[in-house]
C-alpha cells in the first residue's frame, strides 16, 4: 500500500443524469506511467477532472499520497503535488519562460505583500536547471512565450510541471496539437520524467505514443474503466478493441 | 547544456535572436518627430525647434521649449502611468478624468485660506467653523482618499460583479463628474494656502511625473504585483489556474490607478490655483492614448511605463511643434487622432511580423 501514489475507489460524476463516470477504481505506483485511453465522451478527461479537483464528484473516494483527500479546488490539489499540463496551455502569453514556470508562485527576496520584490536570479537559475534535468530545449529564456512554436511552449509547460510536482503528473494530450518533431520533443522528455522515477498519468490518442513510453494502459468507455491491462500483455488490436467496444472487461475485471 | 540520456536541455543562447523592447520603437518616432519639426522649422521658419538661437542666452538646447513639452504632460501623464497598469492588466480605466475634477473640488475644499489681503475668501467654500489654513497634508490625504474609494468602487464592481470594465469605469466617470459639479453647485473653489500652492509650482509637476514613473517602472519589473498584472493581462485563466487571486489583484490595480488620478488632481488645482468642476475632461482619454502611443496593447499583457512616458513626450513633442510651427490648435487634435490609430496600426503590423518570424 505504501508505494502506492493514487488510488481512487467507485469515483462517480453525474452531470444531471448524464452518467460521466461510474465507479471508477484506479490506482498509480511510484515511478509508474499509466496510460488513460479511450473515445471522446469515453470519461477520460472526467475522471482527470475529478482527481484534480477542477470539478467536485458525485460520489467515491481518492487517496493520495497515503491519505484520503477532499480538494476544494485545483490550487489545492497542486499544492498537494499534483500537476496538470492542460490541454488548452496555461500559459501567460506575454511573460517569459522563468515568469511562466514561477507564476503564482513566485519566488521572493523581501516579502511586502503585493509589492514583494522577486528573485528574479534565482527564478531564472531554477529555470535553467528545470530545462536541463527535463531535457527541454528552448531558445532564449527571455523570450515572451508569444514567439515560440507549439511545441516549444508545450515544453515550458511540461518543465513547469516536472518543476513542482514532486508526486504526480496528470497531461492531458500533451502532443494532439504538435508536429512529428515536437511530438518527439515532448516525448523524450516524459522517458527522462520516467528515467528520474516520477509517476505519471497520460491521456493519449497515439497508440505508438502509448505502447512507447507507458507500464499499464486504461482503457475507459462510456464513462467505465472496462480494461487494465500491462504493456506487455496487450496490443493495438486488443486495445482498440476495448476502446470500441467489440470485447468488453467486465469478465476480465471480475476475474 | 548538459547531456542527459533522452537528449540535450537547457538555454542554447542566441544574441541575434534578443527580443528588441518595443520602448525603443517608440522612442526611435519620438526622435524621428522632434528631427521633422527640426527640419521643418530650419527650412520654412528659419528657427531651429530644438536647440537655442537666441544670442543673449548660452545654451546649447531651448530650455524653454523643453520645459514646456514634458511639463504639458505631466499632470495627465501622472494619470497615464496608473492607466497603463490598468489596461496592462487587460482592463480600461475612463474614469480618471472625473476622478480628477471631484477629487480637486473635495480636495481644494480643505486647502482654503480665511482672508485674502485681509478680506474675507470671496470663493469660500468651507465645509465648518475654522476649517482654514489647514496644514497641506490634510487636503493631501483626503484626496488620496477620494481616489482610493472610487478605484475600490471600480475595483469592486469589476472584480465580484463581473461587469466590463468599460461600463464600471464608464459609471464612475458619469458619477464622478456629477460628484464635481455637486459639491459647490458648480462654483469654482479657489485661494489655496501656500502649502497647497507649492505642490505644483514651477516644475514640481514634472518632477512628481517622472519620480511616480520610475516607482512605478520599478513595481512593474521587480515586484510580484508587476508580474500578476502582466499574467492577468495575457491569459486571465493561466493566471487563476496557477493560484493568482485576480479579483484581490483587479481590486489593487483600479485602486492605485484612482490614487494616481487623485494625485493629478492635487497637483493640477494647486497649480491653477483653484478647482473648477470641470478639471479633467478629456484626460481619461489622453492618458489612455499616450499609453498606447507608447506601446500599450489594449488586449493586455503588453508595455511598459517607460513606453508610456515616451508616449506623452511624442504628446508634448506634438503640441508643441505644432505651436512652434504656428499652427492652430484645431490642426493639434486632428494629429493627435490620427497618431493614436497609426500608433496601434504599427504595433499591430509589428506583432505580426514577429509572430511569422518566430
Amino acid at each position: 500500500m505504501s508505494d502506492i501514489v493514487l488510488k481512487t475507489e467507485n469515483l462517480t460524476k453525474r452531470y444531471g443524469g448524464v452518467h460521466a463516470l461510474e465507479g471508477a477504481n484506479f490506482e498509480l505506483r511510484k515511478g509508474e506511467h499509466v496510460a488513460i485511453m479511450g473515445d471522446n465522451g469515453a470519461g477520460k478527461s472526467t475522471f482527470v477532472r475529478q482527481i484534480t479537483a477542477v470539478e467536485q464528484r458525485t460520489s467515491g473516494q481518492i487517496w493520495f499520497d497515503g491519505k484520503e483527500v477532499n480538494f476544494a479546488g485545483p490550487i489545492e490539489a497542486r499544492t498537494a503535488g499534483i500537476e496538470t499540463v492542460f490541454q488548452n496551455l496555461a500559459l501567460a502569453d506575454d511573460l517569459d519562460v522563468p515568469s511562466n514556470l514561477f507564476l503564482g508562485r513566485e519566488k521572493v527576496l523581501f516579502n511586502l505583500g503585493p509589492f514583494s520584490i522577486l528573485d528574479r536570479k534565482y527564478m531564472r537559475k531554477a529555470t535553467e536547471a528545470a530545462l536541463i534535468r527535463t531535457a527541454v530545449k528552448i531558445p532564449n529564456l527571455s523570450n515572451t512565450i508569444r514567439h515560440m512554436s507549439g511545441g516549444q511552449r508545450q515544453c515550458v509547460a511540461i518543465a513547469r510541471t516536472a518543476t513542482f510536482a514532486s508526486k504526480l503528473i496528470i497531461m492531458d494530450e500533451p502532443t494532439a496539437a504538435l508536429g512529428v518533431q515536437e511530438t518527439a520533443q515532448v516525448e523524450n522528455i516524459i522517458r527522462t520524467l520516467k528515467d528520474n522515477g516520477e509517476p505519471l498519468i497520460l491521456i493519449s490518442h497515439n497508440m505508438r505514443q502509448v505502447f512507447d513510453l507507458c507500464d499499464r494502459i486504461v482503457v475507459f468507455r462510456r464513462g467505465r474503466i472496462v480494461a487494465n491491462l500491462r504493456k506487455q500483455d496487450t496490443d493495438g488490436n486488443d486495445i482498440v478493441s476495448y476502446i470500441t467496444g467489440a470485447k468488453t472487461g467486465e469478465a476480465e475485471l471480475a476475474a | 547544456m548538459a547531456q542527459t540520456s533522452h537528449g540535450v536541455g537547457g538555454v542554447g543562447y542566441d544574441a541575434k535572436k534578443r527580443a528588441w523592447p518595443a520602448e525603443l520603437n517608440v522612442f526611435l518616432a519620438l526622435v524621428i518627430l522632434v528631427v521633422v519639426f527640426e527640419l521643418i522649422g530650419r527650412i520654412f521658419l528659419g528657427d531651429s525647434f530644438l536647440f537655442n538661437t537666441r544670442s543673449d542666452v548660452s545654451a546649447i538646447f531651448n530650455e524653454a521649449r523643453l520645459q514646456i513639452i514634458i511639463l504639458q504632460v505631466s499632470i495627465v501623464g501622472i494619470i497615464a502611468i496608473g492607466v497603463t497598469q490598468v489596461i496592462i492588466t487587460g482592463g480600461i480605466d475612463l474614469s480618471s478624468g472625473s476622478i480628477v475634477g471631484a477629487t480637486a473640488m473635495i480636495a481644494m475644499s480643505f486647502a482654503q485660506v480665511a482672508t485674502v489681503n485681509g478680506n474675507p475668501n470671496p470663493k469660500a467654500m468651507f465645509l465648518a467653523q475654522g476649517w482654514t489654513d489647514l496644514p497641506v497634508i490634510v487636503p493631501v490625504l483626503v484626496a488620496i482618499g477620494c481616489g482610493l474609494f472610487a478605484g475600490l468602487v471600480n475595483g469592486a464592481l469589476i472584480a465580484y460583479t463581473r461587469i466590463p470594465p468599460f461600463i464600471a469605469t464608464l459609471g464612475m466617470m458619469v458619477t464622478a463628474r456629477g460628484i464635481a459639479k455637486w459639491w459647490s453647485k458648480g462654483q469654482p473653489i479657489s485661494f489655496p494656502t501656500e502649502g497647497f500652492a507649492a505642490i505644483g509650482k514651477g516644475l514640481m509637476p514634472v518632477i512628481i511625473f517622472l519620480s511616480l514613473a520610475v516607482l512605478f517602472q520599478l513595481i512593474m519589473t521587480y515586484t510580484r504585483y508587476g508580474k500578476h498584472c502582466y499574467a492577468i493581462g495575457s491569459n486571465e485563466d493561466a493566471a487563476r489556474m496557477s493560484g493568482i487571486k485576480i479579483a484581490n489583484h483587479k481590486i489593487l490595480v483600479y485602486v492605485i490607478a484612482g490614487v494616481l488620478a487623485a494625485l493629478a488632481a492635487v497637483v493640477l488645482s494647486s497649480k491653477n490655483l483653484t478647482a473648477q468642476s470641470g478639471m479633467g475632461v478629456m484626460y481619461e482619454l489622453d492618458a489612455i492614448a499616450m499609453a498606447v502611443i507608447g506601446g500599450v496593447s489594449l488586449s493586455g499583457g503588453r508595455g511598459s511605463i517607460i513606453g508610456t512616458v515616451i508616449g506623452s513626450l511624442i504628446f508634448g513633442v506634438i503640441i508643441s511643434g505644432f505651436t512652434f510651427l504656428r499652427l492652430d490648435a484645431y490642426y493639434q487634435e486632428m494629429v493627435k487622432g490620427v497618431i493614436i490609430v497609426g500608433a496601434v496600426v504599427l504595433d499591430q503590423w509589428r506583432q505580426r511580423l514577429r509572430a511569422m518570424r518566430a
